[in-house]
């Protein structure tokens, strides 16, 4: 099975033959540097970027005006999925790959953390996926067809927390799983999971992983995300990643496995660069020989999806002034939904901009260590040595954790006294933990701790002729458990209601139709928001929602988002789609008008003055119609039709294109159907080609005026030349 | 150990000018190797806690490597905890029961934990001296 662009994913297809599906590698993949091998990137100094894709789609500024190139920054690139339905998520890690994300993390199911032992089936999930045998192997069978299609290997990240991660962590290394968060400290801080049995289902869980090559993740940026001032607690930031890497290494991973999560603490109005760089600058100080994965601030982001996306920006430029080995992504809506499709592919396209935006940042600027950032960042290290020297004399990480020395808001060594405490001794699945017998055994691979082996065999799991890490036949792949609360059914429901390729609106789930109207109300915020929702309802919104709300002016005017449900359906079949006009190549182009000269007299008409968009379409520096050889007259700005036939005739000219982009009271048909009715009465009309272009201009418009053709916004100097060399060829030929 | 005779640590003012004295006079080198030892410190006691204890779920990791679904392992590992052979290791009682029943197949073997074998019968498994083990 090969994935074909113009063909959406066979989600049934996916489905087949799983319980016979392997993963067809195991481990954690970085990206390939770039090999220079494309002529359009070697025309510009980058230095930071890896190789390119086979199939992708670049920003939008490149299919402008670059040339289509789609440099990849040199980082990994995340995007973190939270649909509830995995069968939607696959579509959205197609989309995301195609804009550069190579690294997709999908949220577990609330409550996960919570549950003894394995899902099993496909069931729905809230806030994100339960973790499943099932959901894995249509996943990365999924990725194995998408990574095929773009062309770079696709790392699929899910969580090995809560209380059953020695058994999450088999799941993950027999099912190919390539990165996971682990870290016991999460488990007993936000879960009140017991804090003796997350460490020692931590050791376990860690060994396995490591055995598998998983890029292990750490917790310590969930301090940040809870505690009330989270600049306040980038020491105790430090002390986290070193109890988790201290940790893990001693049970053996390499800190070359071991990625950092780390997150600039603070977001604008603060002087946010000043507070986070020092930090930034620590983090990478201490842990130098382990991967960081710099997350996006989430802490700070409300509605506003343009001031999350300068914060994003900000957080960038720190992964850029230090380093960064997965750039992870934030979807630009969490602060106010669960992400939803386009804002994921938002996030992925905000990193990719900024990060080949700042290529190279660092040949040319130096971070000055003999100010206040050297100063701040020895003074954020002292504070974590002080922490940690005041966890040894309270007796250890458990009596420190039970006296609530974690995510106090006070900055150490001030405490505020709101840290929060967890009982040793308490906390789900507490008591649960017995201590190894002399005679313990487990026959298995890769099994942490004490193993009273039988000393003549040859590996652990001989005595049972081989374990599921040597021989995958023998995992038990189960299906379903639930007859009614499956994938199969989900998807019989949604194809039911309206055919399985009717095009509705969606934003998480296929079919859900929620779509967002944007409205700016010149009123008062109160009024504003109570008429918006009367507004989405009148347009027929179900259930409409105010997402975002912003003041203008207090009286003035603000600015609402809403969402609502739109219940409608289009079939395909039903649409009008004007046909494509035939492809000709700039090759092509440039021999017709080289064998024939070609001139047009340009302008804009009327009371016009707006003359950007026709110099981008004649000019040849930005690759307009002179690139082609065309001679351009190019008569300037506000011109009369009059003058603009005179001078046609005049110069002889084949063609006369006129700019229009004030549409106001309809001067811009008025102008074309005049430049069609004037061309008529001076007796050229028919050896004369008339183009009308404007950002509001389409060629259904100009055609409807009268004119030949007309090209609105995104035409390019070739998509004219283009035209004129085939209409031409028309005019002759009649 | 109990929460009652713990007190949650007290407000108090940020003391770091005092504090850091006698840290001012080490290098960025030896401050950074001070970071370090002092971890070590606090995570070796975690390790060796971990190096001697299991759980079930560690117990259910261990049954699943060895071919077992998660309903089974499930199972199985609320058997071993309720006759109290958890510290034995689930593993290890799939073997004993393997070796003392003559069933070489693990899974069969396994499998008689789900039906019905006595907890006398289990608990007497480890019980035999000389046996295989």
């Amino acid at each position: 099975m090969t994935l074909r662009k113009e063909e959406k994913l066979d989600i049934h297809e996916i489905l087949k033959d799983l319980e016979n599906y392997r993963p067809r590698r195991r481990g954690w993949q970085w990206r390939a540097p770039y090999t220079g091998d494309s002529e359009g990137l070697n025309a510009f100094p980058y230095r930071e970027i890896a190789a390119l894709l086979k199939q992708s789609i670049p920003l939008p500024a490149a299919e402008r005006s670059f040339g289509g190139i789609d440099p990849q920054p040199d980082c990994v690139i995340t995007t973190e999925i939270a649909s509830g339905r995995f069968e939607d998520d696959i579509r959205r890690m197609r989309m995301a790959a195609w804009h550069g994300a190579d690294h997709m993390m999908v949220i577990r199911t609330a409550g996960q953390s919570h549950f003894d032992g394995l899902i099993e089936g496909s069931p729905e999930g809230v806030g994100g996926v339960p973790i499943t045998r099932k959901q894995l192997r249509a996943t990365r069978k999924a990725l194995d067809l998408i990574e095929d299609e773009v062309g770079r290997p696709l790392n699929f990240h899910s969580y090995v927390s809560g209380v059953a991660g020695p058994e999450i962590a088999v799941l993950f290394a027999e099912e190919g799983i390539a990165g996971a968060h682990q870290d016991p400290q999460y488990n007993v801080l936000y879960r009140n999971i017991n804090m003796v049995r997350s460490f020692v289902d931590a050791a376990v869980a860690k060994t396995i992983m490591n055995a598998a090559e998983i890029l292990q993740i750490d917790g310590a940026h969930n301090a940040n995300a809870t505690a009330r001032k989270a600049w306040m607690v980038m020491p105790e930031l430090l002390v986290q990643h070193a109890i988790n890497t201290c940790f893990s290494e001693m049970v053996g991973m390499p800190r070359e496995r071991i990625a950092l999560s780390t997150v600039p603490p603070t977001s604008p109005p603060l002087p946010a660069l000043t507070m986070d760089l020092p930090y930034a600058v620590a983090v990478r100080e201490l842990f130098y020989d382990c991967k960081m994965r710099a997350q996006m601030n989430t802490r700070y982001i409300e509605s506003d999806i343009r001031e999350a996306t300068v914060a994003h920006v900000l957080n960038l430029l720190i992964s850029r002034l230090t380093s960064a080995d997965i750039q992870s992504t934030i979807t630009p809506d969490e602060g106010r939904n669960l992400p939803w499709h386009q804002n994921n592919i938002a996030a992925v396209c905000t990193a990719k901009q900024a990060l080949t935006g700042m290529d190279g940042l660092l040949e040319m600027v130096q971070l000055r260590m003999d100010g206040p950032l050297g100063t701040r960042k020895r003074e954020i290290i002292e504070r974590a040595v002080l922490f940690l020297e005041e966890i040894n004399d309270a007796g250890g990480y458990f009596e420190a954790v039970a006296q609530g020395h974690f995510v106090d808001s006070g900055e150490f060594p001030a405490r505020n006294g709101d840290g929060i405490a967890r009982d040793p001794e308490g906390g789900i699945s507490a008591g649960s933990v017995v201590p190894r017998d002399d005679e313990y055994l487990a026959p298995v691979c890769h099994h942490f701790g004490y193993n009273n082996l039988p000393v003549s065999e040859g590996s652990p799991c001989s005595p049972i002729g081989g374990c599921t890490f040597c021989n995958p036949d023998k995992i038990v792949y189960i299906d379903e458990l639930d007859p009614e609360d499956n994938v199969e059914q989900r998807l019989a429901k949604v194809e039911s209601e309206a055919g399985a390729d009717a095009i509705r609106p969606e934003v998480i789930w296929q079919g859900d139709g929620v779509v967002t109207i944007g409205l700016m109300l010149p009123t008062a915020e109160e009024p504003a928001f109570y008429a918006a929702l009367e507004i989405a309802a009148r347009m027929g919104l179900k259930d409409p929602e105010v997402i975002h709300k912003g003041v203008l002016h207090p009286a003035e005017g603000s600015y609402l988002e809403v969402k609502g449900t739109l219940d409608l359906a289009i079939r395909e079949d039903e649409l009008v789609i004007p046909e494509k006009a035939e492809v000709i190549t700039a090759d092509e182009v440039r021999a017709d008008i080289l064998a024939q000269p070609l001139r047009v007299v340009a302008a804009t008409i009327g009371e016009d003055e707006h003359s950007v968009g026709l110099r981008e379409i004649i000019d040849i520096k930005h690759g307009g119609l002179e690139k082609y050889g065309v001679d351009c007259v190019y008569l300037g700005t506000s011109i009369s039709v009059e003058k603009m036939i005179d001078a046609a005739i005049e110069t002889e000219a084949d063609a006369i294109l006129i700019s229009t982009i004030i549409t106001h009271a309809g001067v811009h048909r008025m102008g074309m159907s005049r430049l069609d009715q004037l061309a008529r009465e001076k007796g050229i009309r028919e050896r004369i080609i008339l183009v009308g272009g404007g950002t509001q201009i389409t060629n259904d418009i100009a055609k409807a005026c009268g004119i030949d053709a007309g090209f609105g916004r995104g035409t390019t100097g070739l998509d004219v030349a283009g035209f004129l060399v085939r209409r031409r060829r028309e005019i002759k030929s009649d | 150990m109990s929460m009652n005779k713990r007190e949650h640590i007290k407000p108090r003012d940020d003391d770091f000018a005092v504090r850091r004295q006698r840290l001012a006079r080490l290098s960025d080198e030896e401050l950074r190797s001070r970071f370090w030892s002092l971890t070590t410190e606090i995570v070796r006691p975690l390790i060796d806690l971990a190096y001697g204890h299991t759980t079930p779920s560690i117990e259910r990791s261990v049954l699943l490597r060895m071919g077992f679904s998660s309903i089974e392992a499930k199972e199985m590992v609320s058997r071993i905890v309720a006759v109290g052979l958890l510290g034995k290791g689930a593993g290890h009682v799939v073997l004993k029961i393997s070796a003392s029943r003559g069933i070489s197949s693990i899974r069969e073997a396994g499998l008689e934990l789900l039906r019905g074998i006595s907890d006398e019968e289990l608990s007497a498994l480890f019980a035999e001296k000389g046996g295989d083990g």
